[in-house]
């Protein structure tokens, strides 16, 4: 008989570690584009996309500003913020749709300018993009595989809108934000309450495959089209759904939340949300899509830091956020405000 | 029990009146949703799902676009009630 026997535990840890948001940072790029700017380039008004979104203001990256140079921005108030340097940091996951290369994936670069060579990966799930960074990055960080993860959700959507379809030239900004999930004392990060529906992955979509560009002389570019109406129902009723359901795996009601962050998708759907879910008054609730736009992967960090920033939330306050949008795809969970 | 005419009507009236702010008598089955009741895409999706949770009528996205008048919502709805 051998004398040597394997350890059945290969290497593993035990897990069970806590989890908790330790910095948050938002980037939003100089240049601000109004409604009427917009409507240079389509037939509609300021006073039509302010009453059917609420967005009055959206910010527009440079023509040379990349989603790789907007991610090292926001990546490094993030850890900043954590009281952290970027050394500090394991795993770096990149939410995004706008990294406008096949492959390869922006998070490598990101990881790279901060003088990083860890794992480092981009997420594809659209407006949910985020919100399945923090999932992902709080089960990594319980399991033991990591101790600060770097979650970044950043979008360049005007390069890959089409600025006279007037019925999306409207709705999207560009910008970035980005959170560190940390090893924590105590739990400070619920579960992730998340799922698809793909029968309606083309709710939301590019419109033209990259092979069709290849062999159609007739497409230009492909740009991202919407169905307003069925994005509406899906998010209001839906989605709304979802954002209970992970209320009650956190434990809490409605009634317990300090601040309801939605994904920045229209201001009628944020409404409607709040309507739906029931969220009393007491509870903050982000409306930073009338100066930001939509964002897509970066609403939600944009939202929330800068509602720290400006002292309409504090730290330790619980927060409900729920990512929602192409694929389909959904995540949300309760995190307390670092 | 399927709902007659009349009580379609009366509800939709109420479930518009809560989402424009319209007087329910105003909610008459020759209306325009859009030219005569202000209400835009979003605010007809909210009709819909709020008839749907009141009549246990399915009314699908595509169906949605098709109702142009109260009248229409009213048809739709005692014809394709659970």
């Amino acid at each position: 008989m051998s004398m040597v026997t394997l350890s059945p535990g290969l290497g593993t840890t035990t897990g069970g570690f806590h989890s908790r948001i330790s910095g948050i940072a938002g980037y939003r790029p100089e240049r601000v584009v109004t409604n009427d700017e917009v409507c240079e380039q389509i037939d509609s008004t300021d006073e039509w996309i302010r009453e059917r979104t609420g967005i009055r203001t959206r910010h527009r990256a440079a023509p040379d500003e990349s989603v790789v140079d907007m991610s090292e921005v926001v990546a490094r108030r993030a850890i900043d913020h954590a009281g952290l340097t970027p050394s500090d940091i394991d795993v770096v996951l990149l939410a995004t749709v706008t990294h406008p290369y096949q492959t390869p994936a922006a998070a490598p670069e990101v990881a790279h300018r901060l003088g990083l060579t860890c794992m480092a990966i981009d997420i594809s799930a659209a407006c949910a993009g985020y919100c399945h960074g923090i999932g992902l990055a709080s089960d990594m960080v319980r399991a033991g595989s990591a101790v600060n993860v770097l979650v970044i959700g950043v979008e360049k959507l005007s390069d890959f809108t089409d600025p006279t379809d007037r019925t999306i030239a409207f709705i999207f900004g560009d910008g970035a934000g980005a959170a560190v999930v940390s090893r924590s004392e105590t739990p400070q990060i619920s579960p992730t309450v998340w799922g698809s529906a793909g029968d309606q992955h083309r709710v939301i979509s590019q419109d033209d495959s990259w092979v069709d560009v290849r062999h159609n002389p007739d497409i230009v570019f492909p740009t991202i089209k919407m169905q307003g109406q069925t994005v509406f129902r899906w998010a209001v009723w839906s989605v709304a759904k979802h954002a209970q359901e992970t209320l009650d795996r956190a434990g809490i009601t409605a009634g317990d939340l300090d601040v309801f962050v939605p994904h920045q998708a229209n201001l009628r759907i944020v409404d409607s949300m709040v309507k739906t879910l029931g969220i009393p008054d007491h509870v903050t609730v982000a409306r930073d899509i009338v100066t930001t736009g939509n964002t897509s992967a970066a609403s939600i960090p944009l939202a929330m830091s800068r509602m720290l920033e400006e002292g309409e939330i504090a730290s330790g306050d619980l927060a409900l956020q729920i990512g929602f949008g192409a694929g389909l795809a959904y995540a949300g969970q309760v995190v307390v405000v670092p | 029990m399927a709902h007659t005419e009349q009580e379609i009507l009366d509800g939709l009236a109420e479930i518009v009146a809560e989402e424009t702010g319209v007087d329910t008598a105003e909610v008459t089955a020759d209306k325009s949703f859009t030219d005569d009741l202000d209400v835009d895409s979003l605010s007809m999706m909210t009709i819909a799902v709020s008839a749907e949770e009141k009549f246990g009528a399915k009314i699908p996205d595509e169906e949605v676009k098709n109702l142009k008048t109260v009248g229409d919502a009213v048809t739709y709805i005692k014809n394709n009630q659970a």
